[in-house]
């Protein structure tokens, strides 16, 4: 079984976000890009998937800018066996929205006829949470999102999915998406040799209009903001004040 | 035109609060119909009728839709959706799986967890774990969009709309059931909880966790971790509070043994008061605090439950 991870280039998630003093959006120039950590959880799985047997080939793709590339070389020396860069813009502040990369993934499913496609279950830029679940629409696939758990049995996955209330588990035909919740696994880091090793490897490089997608957004951004920030509090020496505190406040 | 609502029923119980608090954020947008699908919901979509703002409750009773199965609840909405202007729910793990579903087999986008409704095309919603405000205007035909329900209050009970029952499309084969693994409490529910105490990594232990309940029991309180704490096995995962767990906005938020990383502050800096408990005076955690004590939580916290 082939497995096709979709893999996005964000912001590190240990980088303090500035919104630009415009107003147009976050200050993503100069800035430390990684993978989105739900994705390498996602290409983790994928790798634990092959080294069990269960899948045969990983394939993993990236929409965005051309230096999506490094995301991709990174998914490459963690174990994946190819990837496909499909360049859909140029500014590296151009976030093209989960329904464009999701009709392009799907255009990519159908070339590539994955048995099992597994996403990041939202990326910590947008954090708009959708991309796998329209995958899922676009093949009239199962979906089994915010997984935690991941069993394959011939042709059916089971999965346990992280809800409000604590989990649930289901069992999907396949073809299916997954998407990776946190607790789903711990990625690997590569290895310097897998990183030299990554280089070699296939990568292809295609375009948005090579799918047939157009990216044009639909929601257009009108402006970005800083929250409201919070009025600095104060220390209180004693249990005893923390409770005055309290009472005063009318809290408790 | 109006607005479809997909309200959440969870084990045949209305998730009531989330669904009012819904009501409250699209009430500009016209009248509004309250979604109930799955079997033996009957006594959800008759509390659903009660909420104020409320024109009309559809029930699809079949069993295909139960347990939010994402496939056959998109299937029965798009069906419905040319009706309606706005499709929205709020933001539940259960609407975060089927929505965008849906909003692909619409071909239009999904705005997840807005914070505002400006007009009917414009929402504001939070991007980068809460560290920007995006204002976003849509050129679809339908909005499809979740409410981040934590920031608005609670329509009342007092009207009696009409319940409907309906049936629609479904997805046959795609997907099954197996289990729920729901743990029952009597403690207030974290997202419409009045004060919320929190543990984190500093707890150390599954069994010192009970510190933490003993605390929140104290004061009538929901219990919450970080995902450190649920990582560690301290806390099940649906007590996970942050960017990718639940976001709270109570009146009191007692935050424990937790550094106050941003992914977590996503999740409660709109709480009205935060106190932060914590060994280290350089814990990011107290610069959100309204009121901070610097202490061991071992005594700290014992001696807070002891003397409330
Ligand atoms: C993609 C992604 C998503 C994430 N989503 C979330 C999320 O939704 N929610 C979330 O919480 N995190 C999330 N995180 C993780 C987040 O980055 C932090 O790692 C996490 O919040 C840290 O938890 P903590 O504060 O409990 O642990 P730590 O950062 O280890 O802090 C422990 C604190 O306890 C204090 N302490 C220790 N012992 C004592 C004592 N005896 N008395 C008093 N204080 C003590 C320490 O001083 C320290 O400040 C996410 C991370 C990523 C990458």
């Amino acid at each position: 079984m082939k497995v096709l991870v979709p893999v996005k280039r964000v912001i590190d998630y240990n980088v303090k976000v500035r919104v630009k003093a415009d107003g147009s959006g976050v200050d993503l120039a100069n800035v430390k890009m990684s993978m989105n950590p739900f994705d390498e959880i996602a290409v983790e799985e994928a790798i634990r998937l092959k080294e069990k047997g269960a899948a045969t080939e990983i394939v993993v793709v990236s929409v965005g800018v051309k230096q999506a590339q490094e995301t991709l070389r990174t998914a490459l020396a963690m174990g994946a066996d190819r990837a496909i860069l499909v360049v859909a813009a140029e500014d590296v502040h151009t976030d093209i929205e989960p329904l464009a990369v999701a009709k392009i993934i799907a255009k990519v499913a159908a070339e590539e006829q994955p048995g099992l496609i597994i996403t990041g279950k939202q990326a910590i830029d947008n954090d708009m949470n959708a991309t796998g679940q329209m995958v899922a629409a676009l093949l009239g696939w199962a979906q089994a999102s915010f997984a935690s758990a991941v069993e394959i049995a011939g042709d059916a996955a089971k999965v346990t999915r992280e809800v409000d209330g604590g989990l649930q588990t289901i069992e999907v035909k396949l073809p299916a998406v997954i998407t990776a919740d946190l607790r789903l696994n711990e990625p690997r880091y590569a290895s310097l040799p897998n990183i030299m090793k990554a280089k070699k490897k296939e990568l292809a490089e295609k375009t948005a209009a090579d799918y047939g997608v157009d990216v044009s957004p639909r929601l257009t951004v009108v402006k970005t903001a800083e929250p409201a920030g919070r009025a600095a509090g104060i220390k209180v020496g004693s249990v005893d004040e923390l409770i005055g505190k309290l009472k005063d406040a009318g809290v408790i | 035109m109006a607005v479809l609502l997909l309200a959440d029923v969870n084990g045949g119980q209305l998730a009531t609060d989330s669904v009012a608090k819904t009501l409250s954020a699209v009430k500009s947008l016209g009248e509004v119909h309250v979604l109930v699908a799955g079997a033996g919901a009957e006594a959800a979509a008759a509390e659903a009728a009660k909420l104020d703002g409320v024109s009309k409750v559809l029930l699809a009773g079949a069993t295909d839709y139960s347990h939010g199965m994402a496939e056959a609840t998109a299937a029965l909405i798009v069906g419905l959706a040319p009706g309606y202007a706005h499709v929205a729910a709020a933001s539940t793990a259960a609407a975060k799986n089927v929505l965008p579903r849906v909003a692909a087999l619409l071909d239009v986008m999904m705005i997840t967890d807005i914070t505002a409704v400006v007009d009917a095309d414009t929402f504001e919603r939070p991007i980068y774990a809460g560290n920007a405000i995006q204002t976003v205007k849509s050129s679809d035909k339908i909005k499809v969009f979740t409410v981040r329900t934590a920031t608005f209050g609670a329509v009342a009970a007092t009207g009696a709309a009409a319940v409907e029952t309906i049936s629609g499309e479904t997805a046959a084969g795609l997907s099954t059931w197996v289990e729920d693994k729901v743990a029952a409490s009597d403690r207030p529910e974290l997202t419409s909880a009045k004060i919320v105490v929190s543990g984190g990594r500093g707890v150390g232990s599954e069994a010192d966790f009970a510190l933490i309940e003993k605390l929140a029991d104290k004061l009538g309180a929901a219990v919450g971790a970080s995902r450190a704490a649920v990582d560690s096995g301290f806390a099940p995962n649906d007590w996970q509070v942050g960017q990718t767990g639940k976001v709270v906005a109570p009146e009191l938020y007692v935050a424990v043994g937790i550094s106050g990383a941003i992914q977590h502050l996503a999740g409660m800096k709109d709480s009205k008061i935060i106190v932060a408990i914590n060994k280290d005076e350089e814990a990011p955690i107290f610069q959100v605090a309204d009121f901070g004590l610097v202490a061991d939580l071992f005594t700290a916290v014992p001696e807070l439950a002891e003397k409330l």
